[in-house]
């Protein structure tokens, strides 16, 4: 039996980057194969040219057996290749049918394809209305149309990009089960992940792509998480170094009973939520995307001000209704998940950045004059410090690729030795190595006596991370608790709350 | 009686091109366009069609004349903003700027020039003093009721209007899925400066039976707010492209004196499309729950990342 896929020496090269060089592997009917790799290693434009989206500048596809070129997206499903993207490609105004109707290349009548979708969500056990607003459906949800639309059309190769970033530990089961089922009937896998544990136990071959290179082909249940990850980034790992049995010392940052009204659209308010963290702390939020994340960090920063002057305290003193200039000068910093538009501003170069939250703590502005040569000093030395992939500090924010621009807002909040810190997904689409960095980085913070609170919903990070957790649904805050205590199971069952019950109904 | 039935059949012969023009936008809009050079199209779909009608006599080729300048007209502005990426804002203001000069230039030598109003298409009804009111008009006004229809039912029910919301909605996915975004967009711009054309043409053949210079006098503007005042939806557009007409009646009305009218300045009333338009949009804003169904890629152009 002929391979699945095989790809030849597959070279693709952008301006000043060799995305892809030589790449070569194949899959199996009915193998899940791993696409293992850093951000930047190649991974994202290989499948692109496998689904036709781009074209390599040289090397050969074969499809079972036959050597194809995949001119469009279009071909690629007509060959059986059906892809879920990891940001996905789905119209928010229109209903789920129309939406699994645009990805259609045959013109099928609505009612005919409506009951296609139903055998489809019912083989695979999918639950979905067909006539809702995707607006109005969870991640987890918007991700089974995805799936389904591929699935309609009989794949024999399907690529799976990222799919459980945004997934509980309950939704990432059915998933795998679903993916199981597939395969199991002979179609072939393409699993895109940085999730080691995740990659051990489902997939059957591990491809690993480092730099556009491939670096091993390997077979994930012989390895462990760690090998595989220093093959990733190509040197050891570094584990976060964490003093044991550290004492917290007082609290620090106090939250009582805060509440914020319906802000956005779509975004949950935080109800009623209180906990504290102590000097020298790390307190863990989990929770899955839009429960209420947004509306926590914005109520903490400054950009949401209550009605309770002690609703929030920093060391005894009320900051409920300060703005968020004068808690940056009380100490307390932020950083929220958008970083383009929102933690950076894209158009600006890094040091008028820098100087957008740290004017006031490092002097950059003195009598309403802006003073840019601290402002490039301290950008430069955040650049330095956090390896921050820019040609300087005069580059703009725009320009940096998101890891790097992460890289550097954690690095300007974090080197204002702020004595509270609030970070969204501090690591974000970073890769390992820099992941680690930041950990660390945070880490070493809370040692010099900051209180800090990461929101994050990669539970690896924040078990790693984090020395009490607290689990947000809908709103509402869990008790926190030394992070220790609570087993993944757990963690899962408080994230899905109310949530997973009406999903699975 | 004889007056409202006079003033209902003055509100639907000038709220006809308005209604054509938005109906265009409305389209060009749901793309992900946004081309405010409505005003100038109709200006060329309107010395188009004059100059035709006044040298052929044939209204339907004028119209037709006045629907291809219009859409010649949204080509530039196509190729500039689809194809060249220039900003929508600017390239449409300066397309309505290069229609109102050009066809003033285009218009001089026929300023005063009488040519025929177009018939009605029931002759017989159209005298009748209160059927009027039904069959009273003349092709355009029958033309722009079916297109409400036409473009509901292309927009909801047809597979090639739901790629068209698609790329509206987002255009980056509509891409990724295979849909050629910037062929969906020119079609639509055409498809829009083509109704801006025929709507311009309205003005010479259905109105005015003359040419002057800026004779749309600013109901592009109009169209363009109908297109949010209506939240994208044509049959709401169609009441509120009445509604507008209405409204403009009132205005000459009560600037030509007498009746009870006239107690509220002209000009107040030549304000109100736009005092309602701006009511509509702060209401939307309010409506914090559900979408307000503007398109959401509307007036960015398509960058795809590769």
């Amino acid at each position: 039996m002929p391979n699945r896929l095989e790809l030849t020496g597959i070279t693709k090269q952008f301006p000043g980057v060799l995305a892809n060089d030589h790449v070569s592997f194949a899959v199996k009917p009915g193998e899940i194969h791993a696409l293992l790799g850093e951000n930047g290693a190649g991974k994202s434009t290989l499948v692109k040219m496998i689904y036709g989206i781009m074209q390599p500048d040289a090397g050969e596809i074969r499809w079972n057996g036959e050597p194809v070129v995949v001119a469009n997206p279009k071909a690629a499903r007509k060959l059986g290749i059906g892809m879920v993207f990891q940001h996905f490609s789905l119209f928010e105004a229109l209903t789920v049918l129309e939406n699994i109707a645009l990805g259609m290349d045959a013109k099928i009548p609505s009612r005919e394809l409506e009951s296609r979708i139903r055998e489809v969500m019912e083989t695979y056990g999918l639950a979905l209305d067909p006539h809702r607003t995707v607006a109005t459906l969870s991640v987890g949800e918007r991700q089974r149309i995805e799936i389904v639309r591929a699935l309609l059309l009989n794949p024999q190769l399907l690529i799976m990009d990222e799919p459980t970033s945004v997934l509980t530990p309950q939704e990432v089961e059915q998933l795998f089960t679903v993916l199981r089922k597939l395969a199991a009937e002979g179609c072939s896998i393409l699993y895109i992940s940085h999730k080691l544990h995740e990659i051990k136990a489902l997939c059957d071959t591990a491809t690993i792509l480092r730099g556009g290179k491939l670096v091993d082909t390997c077979d994930p249940k012989e390895e462990t998480s760690r090998s595989m990850a220093e093959k990733m980034i190509g040197t050891g790992l570094k584990d976060i170094v964490k003093a044991e049995g550290r004492a917290f010392g007082q609290p620090k940052l106090v939250v009582n009973r805060l509440s914020t009204g319906k802000t956005g659209h779509f975004d949950v308010p935080v109800d009623n939520v209180s906990f504290t963290v102590r000097a020298g702390e790390i307190l863990g939020v989990a929770g899955v995307a839009g429960n209420g994340q947004n509306a926590l960090l914005d109520a903490l920063s400054g950009e949401l001000i209550g009605d309770d002057r002690e609703a929030i305290t920093i060391d005894g003193h009320g900051i409920g209704l300060m703005n968020t200039t004068e808690r940056r000068r009380q100490g307390l910093c932020a950083v929220p998940e958008e970083r383009n538009g929102h933690a950076a501003v894209g158009d600006f170069t890094l040091s008028d950045n820098s100087v957008l939250t740290a004017r006031d703590r490092l002097g950059m502005v003195m009598m309403g004059l802006i003073n840019s040569g601290a402002a490039k000093t301290y950008t430069g030395k955040v650049i330095a410090d956090f390896a921050v992939k820019a040609l300087g500090p005069a580059s703009t924010a725009g320009s940096l690729s998101g890891g790097n621009l992460q890289k550097y807002i954690m690095g300007r909040e974090i080197l204002q030795k702020p004595s509270v810190l609030v970070v969204s997904q501090p690591t974000w689409g970073v890769d390992a190595g820099a992941a680690a960095a930041i950990h660390q980085a945070l880490v070493d913070l809370a040692a010099a006596g900051s209180a800090i609170v990461v929101i994050s919903q990669d539970l690896d990070e924040l078990r790693a991370l984090c020395d009490t957790l607290a689990v947000i649904n809908m709103g509402r805050l869990s008790a926190a608790r030394p992070v220790k205590d609570f087993s993944v199971e757990e963690i899962g069952l408080l994230m899905g709350g109310v949530h997973g019950s009406m999903e699975t109904a | 009686m004889d007056l409202t039935i006079a003033i209902l059949v003055t509100v639907v012969g000038a709220s006809t091109p308005i209604l054509i023009a938005a109906l265009g936008e409305l389209v060009v809009e749901r793309s992900g366009v946004l081309n405010l050079g409505v005003e100038g199209m109709m200006l060329l779909g309107a010395i188009a069609g004059f100059v035709v009608q006044f040298h052929t006599g044939n209204h339907y080729l004028a119209l037709i004349c006045g629907a291809a300048a219009g859409m010649a007209a949204s080509l530039i502005f196509g190729f500039l903003t689809l194809s060249l990426s220039a900003n929508q804002t600017a390239t449409g203001l300066a397309l309505t700027i290069f229609g109102t000069g050009f066809s003033a230039l285009a218009g001089a030598s026929y300023s005063a020039r009488p040519v025929t109003l177009m018939s009605p298409i029931f002759p017989e009804l159209a005298a009748h003093p209160v059927l009027r009111v039904i069959f009273g008009y003349s092709f355009p006004a029958y033309f722009a009721i079916f297109m409400v229809f036409a473009i509901w039912f292309f927009l909801k029910r047809t597979r090639a209007g739901l790629i068209l919301r698609a790329v509206g909605e987002n255009d980056l996915s509509a891409h990724s899925i295979g849909y050629s975004v910037i062929k969906v967009r020119y079609f639509a711009v055409m498809f829009g400066g083509a109704m801006a054309g025929i709507a311009g043409a309205c003005f010479p053949l259905t109105l005015t039976p003359q040419w002057a210079e800026g004779m749309t006098a600013g109901r592009g503007w109009i169209a363009v707010a109908l297109v949010v005042f209506a939240s994208w939806r044509p049959f709401r557009l169609l009441g509120g492209a009445y509604l507008f007409g209405l409204v403009m009646t009132m205005e000459l009305y009560a600037k030509a004196g007498g009746g009870p009218l006239s107690a509220i300045p002209s000009e107040l009333w030549a304000a109100l499309p736009y005092i309602a338009t701006i009511a509509v949009l702060v209401l939307i804003s309010l409506r914090r729950d559900a979408s307000t169904n503007a398109p959401a890629c509307l007036g960015k152009p398509f960058m795809p990342s590769n």
